[in-house]
């Protein structure tokens, strides 16, 4: 940098002006590269998985218009495979896991008042390793020889099933793929988990107590050690079926005598968690917005934070309902649907809190407001046809067709990405220190809930009429014709909702509303800050004395520090 | 059963039909023999309706709990929604409490409990039955992507469709099926006569199914197993005792040899089908085809793509991938006279 700035001295006075304003400009973008700012990293995880979203969404739609039809012609079996894989594959990896992963950056630190992540560079080779993960992954269209020396991408399936990964019946490298750049993207999230850990054990400011967390970073922190607890097994399966495929070990390949039972096994006891792993940091955004948007503290905080203990320990137990039809022993299936059937009261013990939130106040329907109103009644419904999937005999029916595909959309769509959405409504005031648009948020949130509604509520008739998932074509006549039309249909209007939201992201960034330090009078030291946050955070460290520093700022005649025990 | 009608209630019932009617409207002309429609809540065989007897009691718990739970989130966004004359003041701080925390965690806990013990009762019922010595048994294995069906007792071999005899109270007759796989995971499932249950490689598996209405349902292979994971249909054809006998019958008997027909016959002999396909002793006997001994005598080829017809058979062995794209059956690029003779060959195998 130095040099060119001495040989542009030598120029005329505008082209050193010029110059400057070149190497200004190049070292902002190296600046990002080389940054380990935990609100910058924060920033490019959420961007990176925005990205990949839009990206596996699109395949979502590609996948519906196929399916619009019986007989349809518009993608081959091949085509299909593939695109339903890297749907799930990226959706969960590379946009679910980035996203939380994001937010958890970002916030945290401010949450817990500290200058940055307990281990900046290792959250820099965190974010770095999962983007190159997840450009491995889609690399594998142009560079995995497929059949004929095409390229081609892993056509498996997300949860990729031994024996169908073995050398004998994927050939080429479409697998190796899979499981290489997964491998890289978790440890990514391994990287993340422990600083998370690390950051709220250690760097919380002065009279932040645990129990004076906001609940955001107690919930973020459970999926923080669960991710330690539940990557492992994931990395060590994958490791195992490189080792299949490239050396010939023979843990998973059955024709020398493997097992395709341990696969499942090892699979899902990451799997499962996974499930949590995604949706508690979505219980998190929950348990801060109701809040504010309601005007009351959260109803029963010691109780929501045992709920969410309780859901990481006992999710550690339930994986092998994922494997009912695989023919355990009738011990073996009652005690897992018995462990899958617990898990449902502290969940429900944590609708209850947020409804017990709302109760008695007055409640303010901004976008993130709306957002974890659809939230509360999508996941309700996913909880409900939960249970119904843990009842081994009836799972035995539901297993594997399109009521699964419902209930894990009901989940990870109508639960996680609204929450996600709400998130973004929230705190990108903070994040870019303008608000984003509230009409157009509630025309997003408006078209979001009737689209996905349509496409996924009408494929609980499916899965109940013996429509079983990963199909790529159908015959008429057997029932299915009429919802999957309208489950196509849902997909225009869903659709139309992220073209708005992305609209809305860009526009607001130039356009949008001056927002303040705390837009939304809200409680939590992030709001304590200027919007956006200078890159330390805070001038001085803050000092805390209840569960809501700022609502005892506000109301000095009535803190919360008076009522809290 | 007498526990599923118990807990039936009288209002859940009514929501529950609604349902029921909305699924049901899709199947009418399901009347005839051929069930198509897989519906779930159509059940014609005994583990399938104890499956139902217990979905009943779920949906209905499920569906008052969605109800009440809903109902109270409705209200407490209407009722507490802000009002004018809100702004600047703040609604009373509550921070929680231990009586109604007890409430809400008791509750459901014993609506759990309930729901453990009706599940273990209704699993070890259907996973764990006692069966007459002489009940019928068929071997299934999964294939890509085609099922290869043997009578051991019986001592043939098909593929794709399976026949059993129906049962009534008078004259119960349980099929125990033997699930295998000679390649990947697969899964049977035929939604209105039970539950589905995964083929394995290296992990033998069983199933039973016990019928009580004569007819032919269908079912798919419900886990991903590859390129042509859509194509791979099963057919349970119920016979009346009577059919079935006869069918077994037909099915020991060794193929027919039409003289008419030797022409195809020596190209199916000659040419590379039998390295895959077997027609009685004639041919590959490891099962990496389907056997087609008597061809004729099932409904379908390509497991569901297409009809036992001439046309489709022709159209079959002159383009496989036409029909099923990324089968495992090769064009062998017959000639126009070849394909005739073959076909006219494989039409006699009844």
């Amino acid at each position: 940098m130095s040099t060119s700035d001495s040989n542009a001295s030598q120029g005329s006075i505008q082209s050193t002006e010029a110059l400057q304003a070149e190497a200004a400009s190049r070292s902002r973008i190296l600046e990002w590269i080389m940054t380990v700012d935990h609100k910058r990293l924060g920033i490019m995880y959420i961007l990176a998985g925005l990205v990949f979203f839009v990206v596996a969404g699109i395949m979502a739609a590609l996948i519906r218009i196929q399916l619009a039809v019986p007989h349809n012609h518009f993608l081959g079996p091949e085509v299909f495979n593939r695109m339903f894989t890297m749907h799930g594959t990226s959706m969960v990896f590379l946009f679910g896991m980035p996203t939380i992963a994001g937010l958890a950056n970002y916030l945290i630190p401010l949450m817990v008042g500290t200058r940055d992540m307990a281990f900046p560079r290792l959250n820099a080779f965190g974010f770095w390793i999962f983007l190159f993960g997840g450009c491995l992954l889609f690399y594998s269209y142009l560079g995995a020889p497929g059949i004929y020396g095409s390229g081609s991408a892993p056509d498996v399936g997300w949860f990729a099933y031994a024996p169908l990964t073995s050398k004998v019946f994927s050939r080429g490298h479409t697998v190796d793929y899979w499981a290489l750049s997964i491998l890289l993207t978790g440890i990514g999230s391994l990287a993340t988990a422990v600083n998370i850990i690390a950051t709220v054990f250690c760097l919380r400011c002065k009279g932040m107590t645990l129990f004076r967390l906001p609940l955001f970073v107690w919930m973020v922190l459970v999926t923080a050690f669960l991710m330690v607890l539940a990557l492992p097994p994931l990395s060590a399966a994958q490791i195992m079926l490189l080792l299949d495929r490239f050396l010939g070990a023979g843990f998973f390949d059955t024709q020398t005598g493997g097992s395709a039972v341990i696969w499942q096994h090892f699979f899902w006891i990451f799997g499962h968690p996974e499930v949590y792993i995604l949706i508690l940091p979505g219980f998190a955004v929950v348990s801060e917005i109701i809040p504010v948007f309601s005007r009351k503290p959260i109803f029963g905080y010691p109780v929501m934070v045992a709920a969410s203990i309780m859901i990481t320990f006992i999710s550690l137990g339930v994986w092998a309902h994922h494997m009912f039809t695989i023919g355990m022993t009738s011990v073996g299936n009652v005690f897992f649907a018995t462990s899958t059937l617990l898990i449902a009261i502290p969940t429900g013990i944590k609708i209850f809190n947020w409804l017990g939130t709302m109760w008695g106040g007055s409640l303010r329907f901004e976008p993130p407001m709306l957002f974890c109103m659809g939230f509360l009644f999508q996941f309700l419904a996913a909880g409900l046809t939960g249970v119904m999937l843990a009842i081994v005999p009836f799972d035995w029916q539901l297993s594997d067709s399109y009521f699964v595909v419902a209930h894990f959309h009901y989940v990870l769509v109508g639960g996680l990405l609204f929450t996600v959405f709400a998130a973004v409504y929230y705190w990108y005031p903070k994040v870019t220190g303008r608000m984003l648009g509230g009409r157009i948020g509630k025309w997003h949130f408006w078209l979001l809930v009737v689209g996905f509604n349509l496409t996924f509520g009408v494929q609980h008739f499916l899965g109940l009429l013996g429509m079983p998932r990963r199909i790529y074509t159908y015959e008429a006549g057997r029932g299915w014709e009429l919802w999957n039309m309208i489950s196509t249909i849902g997909v225009v209007f869903q659709a139309a909702a992220i073209l708005l939201f992305v609209y809305n992201l860009v526009h607001s960034w130039y356009r949008g509303k001056q927002a303040g330090p705390d837009p939304w009078d809200a409680w939590t030291l992030e709001w304590a800050t200027s919007s956006p946050p200078p890159s330390y955070n805070f001038r001085q460290l803050p000092e805390v004395g209840s569960r809501r520093p700022l609502w005892d700022l506000k109301h000095p005649d009535d803190p919360d520090w008076y009522h809290e025990e | 059963m007498s526990l599923v009608r118990a807990v039936r209630l009288k209002t859940a019932r009514l929501l529950l039909a609604g349902i029921f009617l909305i699924l049901a409207s899709v199947s009418l002309g399901a009347e005839d023999r051929i069930h198509k429609v897989q519906n779930v809540f159509d059940p014609h065989s005994t583990p399938a309706h104890g499956i139902l007897g217990i979905a009943w009691i779920v949906l209905a718990i499920c569906a008052l709990i969605f109800v009440v739970v809903g109902s109270l989130l409705v209200y407490a966004i209407w009722r507490f929604r802000e009002k004018r004359g809100d702004q600047g003041t703040e609604p009373p701080q509550v921070y929680g409490s231990n009586q109604i925390e007890m409430a809400w965690t008791v509750i459901p806990l014993l609506i759990v409990l309930v729901l453990i013990l009706v599940t273990a009762r209704t699993t070890i019922e259907i996973d764990e039955p006692a069966f007459p010595a002489d009940a019928l048994q068929i071997q299934v294995v999964g294939h890509q992507w085609w099922w290869e069906v043997v009578y051991p007792e019986q001592g043939f071999i098909t593929a794709n469709e399976i026949h059993i005899p129906v049962s009534s109270e008078d004259d119960p007759r349980p099929a125990i099926i033997q699930l295998a796989s000679a390649d990947v995971a697969h899964s049977f499932w035929v939604p209105q006569l039970g539950g589905k249950r995964d083929l394995l490689p290296n992990h033998p598996n069983r199933m039973w199914i016990e019928p009580e209405q004569t007819g032919v349902y269908w079912g798919n292979c419900a886990e991903f197993c590859g390129t042509q994971h859509a194509n791979m249909l099963i057919r349970v054809v119920v016979d009346t005792p009577e059919e079935f006998e006869a069918w077994v019958l037909n099915q020991q008997r060794p193929p027919r040899e039409d003289p008419a027909v030797a022409g195809g016959r020596h190209i199916f002999e000659t040419m590379t089908c039998i390295n895959c396909h077997a027609v009685g002793e004639k041919g590959a006997q490891n099962g990496f085809g389907p056997d087609l001994t008597h061809l004729m005598t099932r409904g379908t080829i390509g497991a569901g793509v297409g009809e036992t017809s001439r046309d489709d058979l022709y159209q079959w062995l002159k383009d496989p991938d036409s029909m099923k794209p990324g089968c495992y059956m090769p064009d062998m690029k017959l000639s126009e006279r070849q394909l005739n003779k073959l076909t006219d060959y494989l039409t006699t195998l009844k």
